[in-house]
């Protein structure tokens, strides 16, 4: 597929993870990811795959974490609700050093919520989710290219570091159309000594395990992986700056919000208000110095997000009190318009404002 | 005909020579409002002349654009004649985004029913159909543009319909096509997709509506490399491509071009999405 086609972000995460050689999808339905199920229903069996519908969110994630012991690249979606009932199954294939790819669109919660697009699971995805000490590498796609280039990314990444990837995206970036190009350099799958892919007679046998029966040997386990997890901060941070260069109002934002902000950022800018944009591409690890480097010149930072004050905790901890942090947010299912930004890039303008008394050491600035 | 297309036809429009769907469309039993739009749409529209029949069903794979062109074949109508009773029906049962429904306020402004299950765009997930519904066979006397749900999945809501449509014979079943669309890129796979909702509706196709585009990136050179797909589906299906739509920003800025190798431009206003 050279030429573009026409797409849906659930599409294009489907494709992708096809081209980049995932052969095994898992998966139970929900909205808003159905159609990455769908397309996998469809293409699967045409190219020798296996696309199996499993009675339950947790019987398709641990059939995730047996195809991934078998060395083969997997991948499961599902959407919030769906997640809360894989969180164990996810926390085991980190516990086992599994690599994986999963997929949530998020959709408004908590508890069933409703259908329409959220981001209120971005504590869950980037502090891990489920029990235990682990992360997840996460990625935040915001259009449908991007949907496509990251799925493939996001198998590289898992393979590479043994570890399960999430692909945090939401209802508004799984359904929207957009047109995308496959033309992709597809780098050969690394070979997996430690899959269990059957001894031969020779070689001892591999075992992918999360049980350790001496708490000094998984404690041993716990400090290797968080070595391994500094080597993903130090490396594997991605983050995508608009109109930064002077920047005094920067905003922060992921996926769908981010496309959102784009348009109040040029707003702005045509009224004088040197407003600009990071968006982190990798939530987990998250681009803390970019947004550290950006408060040399920014008088203030605004969080825009699909929910209740999650993102706004990195944006603080990364910034590290030095300027005021804002928060502008819609919940639910809705989505801030570009109105709702703008208004809140002027507020944060003349409050903070030369002259005006602003507190800079105030890391609890929260605005609606 | 196909040899499915032809059992259902068959099955249905007993004692009727040739194709009773195709070559003799408005032979016996023709209604008022058939008439009426023919006559009519003589001197209307783009290129070719635009028949409509009592109930304009449009089908096909999902995201091909059919909500779009429903809403703008009602609109279409409304303009041809301002006081015909007309409706808009919404079948799906698959898609709970992107529904006639974001099209409710010009829809009545026009005059022009929406028959829409009250639980479309809400949080309620779940494949309701619409309790008016069955207008659409009752209420002879409107016209209805019907919007099916995509893929076989979809048109499965259509077979509770089927036979009355069929009996009554005054409907045209539009499968809407995008070579762009990825599990539609050749005209092998869209037949593919055309077979599975004729089984599934229990209902043949009348014809073809080319709306191959790439979003944003649709140029006339996208437009015009998808004629001689939608030929070849035509060719295969052995049904005419009566219909090719094309974003009205996209006509505008290549109108001549366009044109000149297109007879049966219809311009569509594509619904506002909010981001």
């Amino acid at each position: 597929m050279a030429e573009k086609v026409l797409m849906k972000g659930n599409e294009a995460i489907a494709e992708a993870a096809i081209l980049a050689g995932c052969r095994h999808y898992f998966g139970y339905p929900i909205t808003p990811q159905t159609e990455i199920a769908a397309y996998m229903a469809k293409r699967m069996p045409k190219i020798g795959g296996t696309f199996l519908q499993a009675e339950s969110e947790v019987a398709a994630i641990n059939m995730v974490y047996g195809a991934s012991s078998a060395g083969v690249r997997v991948m499961t979606s599902s959407s919030s609700p769906g997640i809360s009932l894989k969180s164990e199954g996810i926390s085991y294939l980190a516990g086992a050093d599994l690599p994986a790819v999963i997929v949530n669109a998020q959709r408004g919660g908590p508890g069933l919520g409703g259908i329409q697009p959220s981001q209120s699971d971005y504590f869950q995805a980037t502090r891990g989710g489920g029990h235990g000490d682990y992360h997840l590498i996460v990625l935040a796609p915001s259009s449908v290219q991007e949907m496509a280039s990251l799925t493939i990314k996001a198998f590289d990444l898992a393979d590479k570091w043994r570890a399960p990837v999430m692909i945090l995206a939401d209802g508004t970036t799984g359904q929207m159309m957009e047109p995308v190009s496959f033309d992709f350099e597809i780098s050969p799958q690394p070979e997996k000594p430690w899959a269990l892919t059957g001894t031969r007679g020779a070689r001892p046998h591999n075992i992918t395990n999360s049980l350790y029966l001496s708490p000094e040997v998984l404690e041993e386990k716990n400090f290797e992986r968080y070595r391994k997890y500094d080597e993903i901060i130090r490396t594997e941070k991605m983050a995508e700056e608009y109109r930064m260069e002077d920047a005094e109002i920067v905003l922060v934002a992921f996926g769908i919000a981010a496309r959102v902000s784009k348009n109040a950022v040029d707003a702005a800018r045509k009224e004088g208000v040197k407003a600009g944009l990071i968006r982190p591409i990798t939530l987990w690890p998250f681009p803390s110095d970019t947004l550290l480097k950006a408060t040399e010149k920014a008088r203030a930072f605004i969080s825009v997000e699909l929910s209740m004050g999650q993102l706004i905790e990195d944006v603080k901890l990364s910034t590290e009190c030095r300027r005021p942090v804002y928060l502008c947010n819609r919940a639910g299912g809705m989505i801030p318009l570009p109105d709702q930004i703008h208004r809140a890039i002027m507020e944060a303008h003349s409050a903070t404002a030369p002259g005006t008394s602003v507190s800079f050491s105030s890391c609890n600035k929260e605005d609606k | 005909m196909s040899a499915i297309r032809r059992e259902i036809a068959d099955c249905v429009v007993h004692g009727m020579t040739g194709n009773p769907l195709r070559d003799a469309p408005f032979a016996s039993g023709e209604s008022a409002i058939c008439v009426w739009l023919r006559v009519q749409t003589m001197n209307a529209g783009f290129g070719r002349n635009m028949e409509y029949k009592r109930i304009t069903l449009l089908s096909g794979h999902y995201g091909s654009g059919k909500t779009n062109i429903a809403v703008n074949l009602a609109l279409d109508m409304r303009r041809r004649d301002a006081s015909l009773p007309l409706a808009v029906a919404d079948l799906d049962i698959v898609n709970p985004y992107f529904r006639t429904l974001d099209s409710k306020a010009e829809l009545e402004a026009a005059g022009i029913d929406l028959i829409v299950s009250r639980y479309a765009n809400t949080n309620l997930d779940a494949p309701a159909l619409p309790s008016e519904m069955y207008r659409i066979i009752e209420e002879r006397n409107r016209g209805f543009v019907v919007d099916v749900g995509g893929d076989d999945r979809g048109a499965l809501a259509l077979g509770r319909l089927s036979g009355k449509i069929l009996e009554e014979g005054m409907y045209d079943m539009l499968l809407v096509i995008n070579c762009y669309r990825p599990l539609s890129r050749d005209a092998e796979s869209t037949v593919e997709i055309l077979r599975e909702i004729e089984e599934a509706a229990r209902l043949p196709f009348t014809g073809i509506v080319n709306n191959s585009n790439l979003g944003s990136d649709t140029t006339a050179e996208t437009i015009i490399s998808s004629l001689d797909y939608a030929r070849e589906v035509s060719g295969i299906a052995e049904l005419p491509v009566v219909l090719t739509t094309i974003d009205e920003n996209v006509y505008n800025k290549y109108r001549s071009t366009l044109q000149e190798r297109i007879e049966n431009i219809f311009p569509l206003r594509l619904q506002a999405r909010p981001v």
